[in-house]
């Protein structure tokens, strides 16, 4: 008997009891297609947070104060330190030990009451040199940005994302020209910013944006620095940069102990790769959970097939008296049981596609299949065939004729 | 030409084994059939005919004794060479037919072809030709519940038949058929043997064993008369006597 009519044979076999076919067929699909969906979903989450992070900047390192320690010793939290000053920032850009850093961004921020005539918002003003602009990948939609003259001038301007626009405009005028009031103090609209998205991981759209000196000096009151930006020259760079940079401002604080620095730089890199580890980690534990349906699938196969052996014994014994050897018994009972897999592994495929689009347009998160899993889940499901077929099979193969033709 | 008998059976024993118990199912039975005869092996149930038949097949081994088929000694023979041997040289008819279930006469027919490695135009040739043998000619397309039981016993027959085979063997082959079908199905029977056919039959029914040319009858394991159609009346007589011996031969403990 030649592979293909034995291989027509299973599939007529199988066409038999559809019902049947249809329900083992489905315990793969669902397994199959939640691999698939899940692996995707695992897979868009990471991709969209490293998006996120890349997009406040690329090449970025964060210099930190450090954190201060109370009278009793508690720690407080990092950055509660008054450590970093606008000198440490500009001795940092003329510096000429310093050569992978490109640009040097200082910040002061906080969180504050912004208040119109039509609305009042409680959002994130930073205190920023023209030079954020660059670092952290800004870009208008209208107007301007904040220039040197106006960090020079302490001007009373304000640069303001689309989530404050809404906030404090409800009515839709155009904000430009207009003046908002933080901590009694008339800022003028000078410019918007173009929205960033993002929510919880630091909302990109609901700051305002003053020089640094009219932070510093009208609004806040102080003279230290929240954080330094820095850029630096490329990806290769940054761990040198981080090296030169950390050095140089120990020197500066006059600290000999690496362990004692009262600051600490974090590189975007770094970030990237602990929120990818823990995504990874993630996408990890949802691939096992479906991992454990496609296998309760597989159980399903096997569960199947054994029925239909013990079902068709008669028939078994009949083939075999007939002269059907060993081989051929085995055979067919797993070109039926691939068969099965196979339908259920390219099912489960397109359902697991279907199911990661649906999932991407309604949380409207990235749609990504990547080749691998989707190939992953066919070999998987292709072997789950021959290994939960190969026992029915041989239990067929091995009954004796006559006591299978005597089976009622 | 020498004469070599189709079946040779030689002092014959199958002996059941389990941990205490030795069942005897059949205690050295000799005997010949030629080409072309047709037999009726007869006896009550247990009298060990369906092991008998089962060895004859080549679907058992027996404990001792030895057995030609054609001249061929399937004693030494493993699972799928004893397959070869039951697919190239025996043709089985079952009580229950055991046809393919929702599958088509000449599909049916082809089955042991299929086995014997022989192409799909040959195969669907020589299965309409032995149906049409056993006048099936019109129920070629037909599943094999579409049928009546002596329908499907003779698309049986024709599955026997077509791997021309050097035994046909019947296991009760009328068993599950009204008598008005068995007449039929028996005169098949009669037909294809002389076409020159060795039939083989298993039956305990005597009016279906008359069809036969020779009887032979198993009691307890052994062979107990072996007569030719001419001594016919004495056969009725013995095989009409209530069924003796109930259980599978004798027994002996081993305890």
């Amino acid at each position: 008997m030649k592979p293909i009519e034995l291989f027509f044979e299973s599939l007529y076999t199988l066409t038999l009891n559809k019902t049947r076919t249809a329900l083992a067929v489905l315990g793969i699909v669902i397994g199959i297609g939640s691999v698939i969906a899940l692996m995707s979903l695992g897979q868009a989450t990471q991709k969209s947070i490293q998006n996120r992070i890349e997009s406040l900047g690329s090449n970025l390192l964060t210099i930190q104060p450090g954190s201060s320690r109370g009278s009793n010793g508690v720690r407080n939290a990092a950055g509660s330190q008054t450590t970093l000053t606008l000198d440490d920032a500009k001795a940092i850009e003329s510096s000429s030990d310093i050569t992978n850093i490109n640009k040097v961004s200082p910040e002061y921020s906080s969180r504050t009451q912004i208040v119109t005539s039509q609305g009042n918002s409680n959002s994130q003003v930073i205190g920023v040199v023209p030079a954020y602009l660059d670092v952290h990948k800004i870009s208008l939609q209208d107007g301007v940005f904040i220039s040197q003259a106006d960090v020079n001038s302490l001007s009373k301007v304000a640069i303001i994302g689309p989530t404050v626009v809404t906030n404090l405009f409800p009515d839709g005028s155009d904000p430009l020209g207009q003046t908002i009031k933080i901590k009694n103090q008339n800022l003028t609209i000078i410019g918007i910013t173009v929205a960033k998205g993002g929510t919880g991981f630091g909302n990109q759209d609901d700051i305002v944006y003053v020089p640094l000196t009219t932070a510093q000096k009208q609004l806040f009151g102080g003279s230290s620095l929240s954080s330094i930006a820095l850029e630096a020259k490329s990806a290769e760079q940054m761990t040198t940069a981080q090296d030169e940079v950390g050095y140089f401002l120990l020197a500066r604080h006059k600290i000999t102990d690496p362990t004692k620095a009262d600051f600490s730089i974090i590189s975007q890199q770094d970030m990237i790769e602990t929120v990818t580890s823990t995504t990874a980690t993630f996408t990890t534990l949802l691939a096992g959970v479906a991992a454990i349906s496609l296998l309760v699938g597989g159980i399903g196969i096997m569960n199947i097939m054994l029925v239909t052996v013990t079902e068709r014994t008669r028939e078994i014994g009949l083939r075999k008296a007939l002269g059907a050897k060993k081989k051929i018994i085995t055979t067919q009972f797993l070109i039926e049981a691939i068969i099965l897999t196979f339908t259920g592994g390219i099912l489960g495929i397109i359902f697991g596609i279907i199911t990661s689009f649906i999932i991407s347009r309604v949380t409207s998160s990235l749609f990504i299949v990547s080749p691998t899993s989707v190939l992953l889940a066919f070999l998987v499901s292709a072997a789950i065939g021959i290994l939960f077929g190969w026992y029915p099979a041989k239990k067929a193969a091995n009954l004796e004729p006559i006591e299978a033709l005597r089976y009622e | 030409m020498k004469n070599q008998p189709i079946i040779s059976i030689r002092n014959l024993s199958k002996i059941y084994k389990t941990d205490v118990l030795e069942t005897i199912a059949l205690d050295s039975v000799s005997f010949e059939v030629q080409k072309g005869e047709f037999v009726a092996i007869m006896g009550p149930s247990g009298s060990g005919k369906s092991t008998l038949m089962h060895i004859i097949g080549a679907l058992d081994k027996a404990t001792s004794g030895t057995y030609l088929l054609d001249g061929q000694n399937v004693e030494n023979l493993n699972d799928d060479q004893l397959a070869e041997i039951r697919n190239k040289k025996i043709g089985f008819i079952f009580q229950s037919y055991n046809l393919l279930p929702r599958t088509t006469t000449v599909k049916n027919v082809s089955l042991p072809m299929a086995y014997a490695g022989i192409d799909k135009e040959e195969r669907e040739k020589r299965a309409i030709k032995y149906l049409e043998l056993v006048g099936l000619s019109d129920r070629l397309k037909h599943t094999s519940n579409q049928l009546s039981g002596g329908q499907q016993q003779r698309v049986a027959i024709a599955r026997a038949l077509c791997m021309h085979p050097s035994i046909l063997l019947a296991d009760e082959p009328t068993g599950n058929i009204a008598s008005a079908q068995a007449e039929e199905i028996m005169a098949i029977f009669q037909k294809i043997n002389e076409d020159g056919n060795t039939i083989v039959m298993i039956t305990h029914e005597p009016d279906i064993a008359q069809h036969a040319k020779r009887i032979i009858i198993i009691r307890d394991g052994r062979l107990v008369e072996d007569s030719n159609k001419h001594q016919q009346k004495i056969i009725n007589n013995s095989s009409s006597l209530p069924c003796q011996g109930k259980g599978r031969g004798r027994v002996s403990t081993n305890l």
